[in-house]
């Protein structure tokens, strides 16, 4: 239903997203999981027609973003962002004017249909201007589900709601994701856990990771992780140096001058945190605690998220280093 | 051009529901009262001394004229700026509608209500028929009118283009004035018609020579289509390049 290949979008000269590859098949749950500015509304505005990409190609539907723009956007339901509405029409005419340029048939029906199942129907005659929140949301996925798109993308649609709303604009988009292909954002992780099929981590306009979310987790179970408090000579940081060089020891991250986590094989585990302990005391540090940290779907996202920068700023070290070493 | 049509009349029922049409409205037709209450007390005193001939009806097509230039960019300054500064033009070019049916659209309302209001304006030729003796001619009526249709056309269309070059409205507002005073004054810039370029591209040229006077001019048809359809068509490409821009 959406496939895109190698989608690559620039701001002027800024590189918005790079090079990504990513596909939603029909009856599927797509979210895309990012922090602000990771590309994630960039890729939507591609995908719905808005705006074409510099380079790269995507298919909505069986039809090209750029070619056959109007035939996507027929076939689109978008809820943007901003949630943009009119606020001097009401929710009938509002809906009215986007069903008849969408050329909805049998429109009053549908309309009616729609609103009873965002919860809105006896807000049809009010102004957008006096709603709140949580119903110019819904009014803007009515909007979007209007003319039963075979595509929906939905662009944060849960931002700004209390958690009762919250639950229900989810109960929504599972309950169409059942025959539609949902593609949606969030920075919201339990959300992309509960409702989404398969969740493309993007960051940076790369995605970083793709699974299910099971298969996310099992991948984060897949590595130990190890808070250790120590006292010291040379604090955290020079035994993380003296660590690194464990056998069994994958990552050594100081988060303070008393405290490193440690990601580590998941073998032998606890052989490996009795020969780390043994280890620690040798160095001359106190050991004040030590214990396993469990991953959630945020940590490995965290994760995910910093080993992209860490690499970058490796790339930056070794240019400067590379720079300092030809002058000499 | 089915949803050009949908997003005119949207467009149109709008101004019914702004205040600056509103007071647009009402002002034009109180500065064209006052106006043509003192250019007929004028003309009755002069008929005291000398058998003057009675106005005719430029006395109301020539204030109109000025009127329009000032009028119109209130009326277009709203019509992209403002989708723009919402954000709603994010779900009509996320619709199924061409770039050029949207443009073609928001000129289509506008034109609809500056029809209203040249309509309104009717009453000062039929107050004048009831004033003059014997009755006004109605032919240089019915030009004027088709000229100031075709002027109110050309400088819609080019307020809708520069109203799709910002969000800020008051910018497009202050430009679109500009604009149409620039070509305004284009006759005046070359004295003596040494340019006929310049000269051709004035659009109040082409209405006072003719039109205003009476007559139906082809040549005066042609330009105020053609810069119509320029307007238009700078419109739709702002338009396709904001979309290149993000």
């Amino acid at each position: 239903m959406i496939e895109a290949r190698d989608l690559t979008k620039y701001y002027g000269r800024r590189l918005a997203i790079d090079h990504l590859t990513f596909h939603a098949r029909k009856g599927e749950i797509v979210a895309f999981l990012g922090p602000n500015g990771a590309g994630k509304t960039t890729t939507m505005r591609i995908l719905t027609g808005y705006m074409p990409p510099s380079e790269g190609e995507a298919k909505v539907a069986g039809f090209d973003v750029v070619e056959e723009s109007l035939e996507v956007r027929r076939r689109v339901g978008y809820l943007p962002e901003t949630v943009p509405l009119y606020d001097d029409m009401t929710v009938w005419d509002y809906l009215e004017f986007m069903g008849s340029l969408r050329q909805v048939p049998n429109l009053d029906d549908r309309i009616a249909e729609v609103l009873e199942r965002v919860h809105l129907i006896d807000r049809a005659e009010s102004f957008i201007g006096t709603l709140s929140k949580g119903m110019r949301q819904r009014v803007g996925l009515a909007q979007a589900i209007l003319h039963q798109p075979e595509v929906l993308i939905l662009d944060e649609p849960t931002l700004g709601l209390d958690p009762r709303q919250r639950v229900e604009v989810r109960e929504l988009i599972r309950e169409i994701g059942r025959e539609r292909t949902v593609l949606l954002s969030t920075h919201i992780l339990p959300e992309a856990q509960e409702l989404s099929d398969r969740v493309l981590i993007i960051n940076k306009g790369r995605i970083v990771a793709e699974d299910t979310p099971e298969e996310l987790q099992l991948r984060v179970l897949g590595a130990q992780r190890l808070r250790l408090r120590v006292r010291g000579p040379g604090g955290a940081a020079q035994l993380a140096q003296l660590l690194r060089q464990f056998p069994g020891v994958l990552h050594v991250h100081t988060v303070d001058e008393e405290q490193l986590e440690i990601e580590a094989k998941p073998e032998e585990a606890e052989a490996l945190r009795v020969r780390l302990a043994r280890a620690v005391l040798e160095q001359g540090y106190d050991l004040l605690e030590m214990c396993e940290i469990s991953l959630s779907l945020e940590d490995i996202f965290l994760q995910l998220v910093r080993d992209e920068s860490a690499e970058d700023s490796d790339a930056e070290s070794t240019t400067r280093k590379g720079a300092r070493n030809s002058e000499d | 051009m089915r949803a050009a049509w949908i997003i005119a009349r949207r467009e149109f029922n709008r101004y019914f529901s702004t205040t600056v049409a509103y007071l647009v409205l009402f002002l034009f037709l109180f500065i064209l009262g006052i106006l043509f209450n003192s250019a007929i007390q004028r003309a009755y005193q002069y008929s005291l001394f000398q058998g003057a001939t009675p106005p005719d009806v430029q006395v109301i097509l020539g204030p109109m004229l000025t009127l329009l230039v000032f009028s119109i960019p209130a009326l277009t300054m709203r019509l992209l700026a403002e989708e723009q500064a919402k954000g709603t033009i994010e779900l009509l070019l996320t619709a199924p509608v061409r770039d050029w049916e949207l443009v073609t659209g928001k000129w289509l309302g506008a034109m609809g209500f500056l029809t209203v209001l040249l309509a309104l304006t009717f009453i000062y030729p039929l107050a004048l028929d009831a004033l003059v003796e014997p009755g006004i001619d109605w032919g240089p009526v019915f030009a004027g009118y088709l000229g100031l249709f075709l002027v109110v056309s050309a400088l819609t269309a080019l307020g809708v283009a520069i109203s799709a070059m910002f969000r800020n409205q008051i910018a497009a507002f202050a430009v679109t004035l500009a604009v149409f005073l620039f070509l305004w004054m284009l006759g005046a810039l070359s004295p003596g018609s040494t340019n006929p370029v310049l000269e051709y591209l004035d659009f109040g040229r082409h209405f006072y020579r003719t039109f205003y006077r009476g007559v139906i001019d082809l040549r005066g048809i042609v330009y105020y289509l053609s810069v119509t359809f320029f307007g238009l068509y700078l419109g739709s490409v702002i338009i396709e390049s904001r979309r290149w821009n993000g």
